[in-house]
């Protein structure tokens, strides 16, 4: 499968255009990586393709089709700060069950361990709930993954024990991953290919 | 040269209701001790949620009122207590906070930058100098009349960078102040932490991301799960056979350009009662498991850790022994527990291994 953007411009303020004309494509089982400065537009271009935005002109398609945005949405958007997409007054168990229940190999492939279930989010630290909401992106109707700076917070080994698993899990599902980062040595290692925003963006 | 700040024994806990009336003490730092000289760097490293960022408030005195302190912060060779701590904050030892929620949403940045003014004249001068660094860091006249939600997550980093180096600080304590800034930011930031020390001031750089601590500390210490478990030069953290601690060699093997080697544990959420590192750790011996280990001197660096010198000759012996003559481990294993400070040798090995032996017979 083939996630492309086709020509998408974007502003927040009128005639201020923040994307213009960005192209790109995304196939499943590849890792592509995105690097750019900060307030580039790296998120926004994320968010577009995740379908948060909505008023952008060009395309988004899987296939050639339009993506149904209706129910679960085959493309995850993954945020930098995972403590503030998770209701606080949910415990980790609803969070996660609001996507789907993860099989218990999955759960230890990501070191999730059961009595972090019971907590509230607050109780938990960035790179355990990093881990929940990847988990909850890898719902079997996903499709494709975009990572925006999941691991900047992280410290290097929980850096990569993240890493290692969603990878492991994408390439077994054919999922195909958009991971941005400023980082350039992660991007190196981990992707099959890397574009850089300013290149892509015709502003 | 003299030591700008000492911070010995500290430990941090949080007094919470767990349920109705039950309280319960959460601990969050553990037997804190650093201490920084004068023109020096020093880097608190842990992952994010550690509780680095108390180190900060604890010396700046703006814990929340929950907070139980116990253990001594001196600064100049004097004793930091609450009423000296508001007294020199914000002027000989200030802070560029982690959060750009730090800034006041009703006030215009450049009137925050500047702060408390006791005359005009200091009003004018301050402003003046405001400005100069603003435009130093790309902050152009436009922006000091902004609101704080008018700007971007990069731009009000460099607003809390440039309001904590406007009042010349002998010790800028720096709360993770790159996250959120692109790669030419970062360059600028450290250079002008670095330039800080030229001037002969102490910084305390408190961050997690590795790289810009090595790029910019003397020292750095490593926090993990409330305790620092070694304090080592920067140069020792180029190559992880340098280092001492298993999860600090660890952490360096994973960095993407070192190999991007995987390691698995998290840092246990409860208080437990050994080593904090026990349960992931690849060289623990019994003892870890219910005693914990005091951070002790060892050529120059601070370690907090039983058996890091069985690490040490463990990879010697690995190294000579290739062949797989595996039977210098259980030898090895019966030391370790006695023997801490000195490389075990293995002469030293074989007589211990011998007094064992008679002692069973």
């Amino acid at each position: 499968m083939e996630l492309k953007a086709e020509n998408i411009t974007f502003s927040y303020h009128k005639n201020k255009p923040i994307l213009k004309d960005i192209s790109l494509s995304l196939n499943s089982n590849q890792i592509i990586g995105l690097m750019g400065d900060s307030g580039s537009g790296k998120s926004t271009l994320c968010k577009v393709m995740a379908g948060y935005i909505t008023h952008y002109t060009g395309e988004v398609t899987i296939d050639g089709n339009a993506i149904d945005r209706k129910g679960f949405d085959p493309v995850q958007l993954i945020f930098q700060h995972p403590e503030k997409t998770m209701n606080p007054k949910w415990k980790m168990e609803k969070v996660l069950r609001e996507s789907w229940i993860p099989p218990q190999d999955l759960k230890d492939t990501f070191g999730l361990k059961d009595n972090w279930l019971t907590r509230w989010p607050s109780e938990l630290s960035g790179g355990e709930l990093q881990r929940f909401s990847i988990l909850r992106a890898l719902n079997p109707e996903t499709k494709f993954i975009i990572a925006d700076e999941i691991s900047t917070m992280l410290d290097a080994v929980t850096q990569v024990q993240i890493w290692e698993a969603l990878i492991q899990h994408c390439k077994a599902n054919n999922i195909g991953i958009l991971a941005v980062s400023h980082d350039k040595d992660l991007l190196d290692v981990i992707c099959d290919d890397i574009l850089y925003f300013n290149e892509i963006n015709h502003l | 040269m003299g030591k700008l700040l000492e911070v010995n024994n500290l430990s941090i806990s949080f007094t919470q209701y767990v349920q109705g009336l039950n309280r319960h003490d959460l601990k969050v730092i553990s037997d804190l001790s650093l201490d920084i000289e004068e023109s020096e760097i020093v880097a608190v490293l842990g992952s994010s949620g550690s509780g680095k960022s108390l180190l900060a408030h604890t010396i700046l005195g703006i814990l929340p009122y929950n907070a139980h302190v116990t253990g001594e912060v001196k600064y100049k060779g004097e004793v930091l207590d609450q009423d000296k701590k508001e007294k020199i904050r914000g002027k000989e030892i200030c802070l560029i906070p982690q959060s750009v929620n730090f800034l006041d949403p009703l006030m215009k940045v450049s009137q925050q930058a500047v702060g408390e003014c006791k005359d005009d004249d200091e009003r004018k001068e301050k402003k003046l100098k405001q400005r100069e660094v603003f435009a130093k860091y790309g902050l152009d006249e436009s922006v000091d009349d902004l609101y704080p939600f008018e700007l971007s997550g990069g731009m009000a980093r460099k607003v809390l960078l440039s309001t904590a180096l406007l009042n010349d600080p002998d010790l800028l304590i720096a709360d993770e102040p790159t996250p959120g800034l692109d790669s030419k930011s970062v360059e600028e930031t450290i250079q002008d932490i670095r330039k800080l020390k030229e001037q002969g001031k102490g910084v305390l750089l408190i961050t997690h991301e590795i790289d810009v601590a090595l790029k910019t500390a003397d020292r750095i210490a490593i926090f993990y799960s409330g305790y620092v478990i070694e304090i080592n030069k920067v140069e020792n953290f180029l190559n992880s056979e340098n280092l001492l601690h298993p999860y600090t060699k660890a952490l360096v093997d994973a960095l993407p350009r070192n190999g991007f080697k995987l390691t698995e544990g998290v840092q246990p959420l409860e208080e437990v009662s050994g080593c904090p590192y026990y349960e992931n750790c690849p060289i623990s011996s019994d003892k870890c498991a219910n005693n914990k280990p005091e951070l002790i001197e060892h050529n120059g660096a601070m370690i907090r850790c039983f058996n890091f010198n069985k690490a040490v000759s463990e990879d010697s012996v690995s190294e000579e022994v290739v062949d797989g003559v595996v039977s210098e481990a259980p030898v090895e294993d019966s030391v370790s527990e006695e023997v801490i400070e000195e490389p075990i040798t293995e002469e030293i090995a074989e007589e211990v291994n011998d007094e064992e032996a008679n002692d069973g017979a």
